[in-house]
């Protein structure tokens, strides 16, 4: 046989492998989910999906943790992507939270994240009873993240021993779980943030307006540029909302999501900018800057 | 290698062309502790500019407060993760790093160079197309490097990097390079490795990375980067024939039965003739689907969707393999064994075995020997313990289909579950089978489990009733056969005592023997199953890895498991045989319950409460779970 065949570009290889471990967890889960972030990586992780199970429907639903706090253009893309018709979309918000109305500028960012999102995302796993949940984490993102294994397993009370992980060989993932206990399962664990971006724009995936520079009203606060997305956000005293042309690296709840001053309006000019850039994405995230170790932590406690 | 930053700025469009047709390589290093690895790694993330300021500011605080290079950046610490392992600076487990050059993306496995540490590094090599390792240029080859690259061998690396490192300490020395070159050449034949570059560099100073080093000028060869970018990794999958382990039976509707999977090896297009194996029956391609359209060709390392021109039962677990280039088959073999469960290994203990996408039982005999990975001698053994490396042979329940691992590591490579805990201990490496299986199995019977559920008017299932010595079981065993068989289900009733009578009679009460009586009567369970019979099985059967034995063996959708709860204190004042008054006496050893253990049942399908429910309503309860389970109408 000749060799002539093309050799697989990188992108391809991480598609391909990104689709069978979807496969493996969707054949050997009874009940699947998919967290959805609405953020770039869960677009991509979506387009793959559709690609792994095509001409299947999704044979899981989409969930999104919601805090309330997200951008609103976030939301749009969110609406569009269910009215599309192809999927389900679940939205869980901590009951909690909404009694309390549970915020980042009364209660600090700390218990805003943990009681919407990682309490929030307990309380929907145990709701809807689901055995496998597919997130959209890197392993470049983070240290702790480059040693979390594809299939990760949680006990029952959703949290992580780092010591119990099960080695992974070849392309065979041990899925098998006790009563009670649950999978993460991460398909772009070895996509970079480059590869992700590059692979947006090689299959024109839609993402949220945000992440491409445009004027928005932004307060500088603690160092960080904070959009003021609606009337909700207290301005303290001498604050004046700003039209500065900035865009997200990430994005999450907009009082917590830093800006970064940017001319980059296309995909092309995201990622050149990023490959010129000096600070890494994760940055721009209020959450990580608390200790060294905080994602370790956060993720023992059964943080995504 | 770094990018490259002025093409960026200035013709960005060009420069993504470039990289979205790099290639991967995926890579491990391996090396002790000291010899200067996870500052390989952190250099080739810091030339690769994939540290930012932000990053680099932390490195240079942390080197300042744990690094071990005086005033110098201590790279190290930009790879090493997890916050226990940080304070014993040392890495303990395997993480995957990212970088790319013009030319490639690479994934490195950072596995750990500590002895106790096998399984680590198995782990970051069963995925590696290319293994560097690092030898420290002022101690040469020791125990460890050979080691390293024992498990190099063993895992199928073809490629190998000898990176000499720490040069600038043996002050960039020909002599002492060359030496360490030739003390592991003769090595390295021995063990089968024959594509091996040796490079002397220095990780810390950065020589020979990614520039040829002033300090080296006797030295021709390339750099490790150069190396790294141009090494040929994909033609052996390629021309090796064609494999695919099915993942999932994609049928979105009638008209479309598709089996999705990776292909493993080879090349595949419509019109192929391909078999399925272990069943045996043989097709041709009909399309080959993705979502951007039909493809005219798919080959290794793609995830693609295949429908053929024939209707075939096909499920998770089969292979689609080229027809005129097949598999074998078998249920023997011989296998290298990696053990990594903290409980030594059991021989004949059924364990979980995944092959491919197929996941069956597996015993493992007594190992013929295990290889001691310093001095590769072999010494005889009764078992594996933790990182230990044995030749065993292994028997599945059923026959799969294999390549030897040398030829194909996908169809070829295997791991190992303990049933209980769930957790992999175990990889393994087919050699050879031992016999192939008979030609029965690739026999396609016509007279299938479908047609003869449709003959009896419903399906087959094992209804297996577990609990104590007079918690109920045959009373409600008796109870429930009746009222099957006037709904019309062919039944049999399987009752422990009855069964010691004939078919066990040999056997006792000790443990070894009460495994062996279950194993047996799962056996005649699954016969009668196939049969397309409704059997209740009435066993104390007290512990649970016989209990997923069973149904694993039997098949999780055929059996189900009814634990009769009755507490111990309530089955003793039934006692309707007087054992439990004999137990007590001492005159039966191994009473379950009294001197033997009872295992209850951890997510039984049914649970029947005897101190509150009677015969007839459990009887009642388990009709109920097999119209719910569609077994009967």
């Amino acid at each position: 046989m000749s060799t002539t065949h093309p050799v697989l570009t990188h992108l391809e290889r991480l598609e391909a492998e990104s689709i069978h471990i979807m496969r493996a967890a969707v054949a050997e889960s009874e009940n699947p989910v998919m967290l959805y972030s609405v953020g770039k990586d869960s677009a991509v992780m979506l387009h793959l999906a559709r690609k792994a199970f095509y001409p299947s429907r999704l044979p899981f639903p989409l969930l999104h943790v919601d805090t309330t706090w997200k951008f609103r253009e976030m939301y749009e893309l969110r609406d569009a992507t269910a009215a599309a018709g192809d999927l389900d979309l679940l939205v869980h918000q901590n009951p909690e939270c909404v009694e309390k109305s549970i915020n980042p500028f009364t209660h600090g960012s700390a218990t805003h994240t943990d009681m919407w999102k990682t309490e929030g995302l307990k309380q929907a796993l145990d709701l809807h009873k689901f055995d496998a949940a597919f997130g959209g984490a890197r392993r470049d993102e983070e240290k702790s993240r480059a040693k979390e294994r594809i299939f990760s397993i949680r006990s029952a009370e959703h949290r992580w021993d780092p010591k119990q992980q099960r080695p992974e060989l070849w392309r065979m993932y041990n899925v098998r779980k006790s009563p009670g206990e649950s999978l993460r399962v991460f398909p772009l664990s070895n996509w970079t943030e480059l590869d992700v971006w590059e692979y947006i724009r090689q299959e024109e995936i839609p993402i949220v307006p945000l992440y491409f520079a445009a004027k928005r009203p932004v307060v500088e606060r603690d160092g960080a540029l904070i959009m003021v997305d609606d009337e909700r956000m207290p301005l303290l005293p001498g604050e004046e909302p700003e039209l500065k042309s900035v865009r997200f690296r990430t994005l999450g709840c907009y009082p917590l999501t830093g800006a970064v001053e940017s001319v980059a309006t296309t995909l092309t000019d995201i990622i050149q900018e990023m490959l010129l850039t000096t600070t890494s994405e994760r940055q721009g995230r209020v959450i990580d800057h608390d200790s060294t170790a905080s994602m370790e932590k956060k993720k023992q406690e059964g943080y995504f | 290698m770094t990018h490259s930053t002025d093409l960026i700025a200035d013709d960005i469009e060009q420069y993504l062309e470039r990289h979205a047709n790099k290639t991967m390589l995926r890579f491990i290093t391996c090396g002790s502790v000291d010899d200067g690895k996870s500052t390989l790694i952190g250099r080739l993330l810091y030339e690769s500019k994939l540290v930012f300021e932000d990053q680099l500011t932390a490195l240079e605080t942390d080197s300042r407060k744990v690094g071990t290079q005086g005033e110098g950046l201590d790279f190290a610490l930009l790879v090493d993760g997890l916050a226990a392992e940080r304070e014993q600076g040392i890495t303990i487990d395997v993480a995957y790093r990212y970088f790319s050059t013009e030319q490639r993306k690479f994934v490195v496995a950072d596995t750990p160079g500590h002895e106790q540490y096998t399984r680590n590094m198995v782990t970051g090599a069963s995925t590696a197309d290319l293994a560097v390792i690092l030898v420290d240029a002022r101690k040469g080859v020791l125990t460890q490097t050979r080691r390293h690259s024992f498990l190099v061998s063993l895992l199928g690396i073809r490629h190998v990097v000898l990176a000499v490192n720490k040069l600038d300490l043996v002050d960039y020395s020909q002599e002492v390079f060359d030496q360490i070159v030739a003390d592991y050449s003769g090595f390295a034949k021995e063990i089968g490795l024959d594509d091996v570059v040796a490079i002397p560099m220095s990780a810390y100073v950065g020589d020979n990375l990614t520039e040829r080093s002033a300090n080296t000028p006797w030295y021709d060869g390339p750099t490790l980067i150069g190396h790294l970018e141009s090494v040929q990794i994909d033609d052996e999958l390629l021309t090796s024939p064609f494999r695919m382990p099915v993942q999932w039976v994609n049928r979105p509707d009638l008209d479309f039965r598709g089996f999705s999977g990776q292909i493993v090896s080879g090349v595949v297009r419509p019109g192929d003739r391909v078999r399925v194996l272990p069943s045996g029956r043989e097709s041709s391609v009909s399309r080959i689907v993705t979502m951007d359209g039909d493809l005219a060709e798919a080959i290794a390392g793609q995830s693609v969707t295949i429908t053929l021109a024939d209707e075939i039962d096909i499920s998770r677990g089969d292979v689609l393999a080229i027809a005129d280039d097949l598999p074998d088959v078998a249920d023997q073999f011989e296998a290298h064994v990696v053990w990594m469960g903290e409980e030594e290994m059991l021989p004949e203990r059924p364990y979980l075995c995944q092959i491919g996408t197929m996941t069956v039982q597996a015993r493992i005999t007594k190992p013929k020997h295990k290889v001691n990975v310093n001095t590769l001698e072999k010494t005889a053994t009764n078992t594996l313990a933790l990182n230990e490396i044995g030749v065993c042979n292994l028997s599945f329940d059923r026959p799969v289909p294999f390549d030897p691992y040398a030829a194909n590591r996908d169809t070829g490579g295997f791991i190992l579950i303990d049933r209980l805990t769930n957790s992999t201990v175990g990889a393994g490496m087919i050699a050879h089978s031992l016999r192939r299986s008979d030609n029965i199995h690739w026999q396609v019977v016509d007279v299938d489990e479908r047609a003869r559920e449709a003959l009896n008017g419903h399906r087959p299932q094992v209804l297996w009733l577990t609990g104590l010595s007079g918690s109920g079981k045959s009373t409600i065993a008796n109870h429930l056969e009746r009222r099957l068989h006037a709904l019309g289900a062919h039944t049999y009733l399987l009752d422990g005592d009855n069964i010691r009578h004939g078919l066990n009679r040999d056997l006792g009460f000790t443990e070894a023997d009460r495994v062996e009586n279950i194993r047996r009567v799962t056996e005649v369970a699954r016969l009668m199953a196939d049969a397309g019979l409704v059997v209740i099985a009435s066993f104390i059967s007290p512990f649970r890895a016989e209990r997923e034995a069973a149904r694993e063996l039997v098949g999780a959708d055929q059996f189900c498991e009814v634990f009769v709860d009755t507490p111990i204190d309530v089955a003793e004042g039934r006692d309707p045989k007087g054992l439990y008054k004999k137990a007590r006496r001492g005159e039966l050893a191994n009473f379950t319950g009294i001197d033997s253990p009872y295992e209850p049942p951890l997510a039984p399908e049914l649970r029947i409460d005897t101190t509150s429910v009677s015969p007839e309503q459990a009887s009642d309860q388990i009709v109920g779970l097999l119209r719910a389970r569609g077994v009967i109408s």
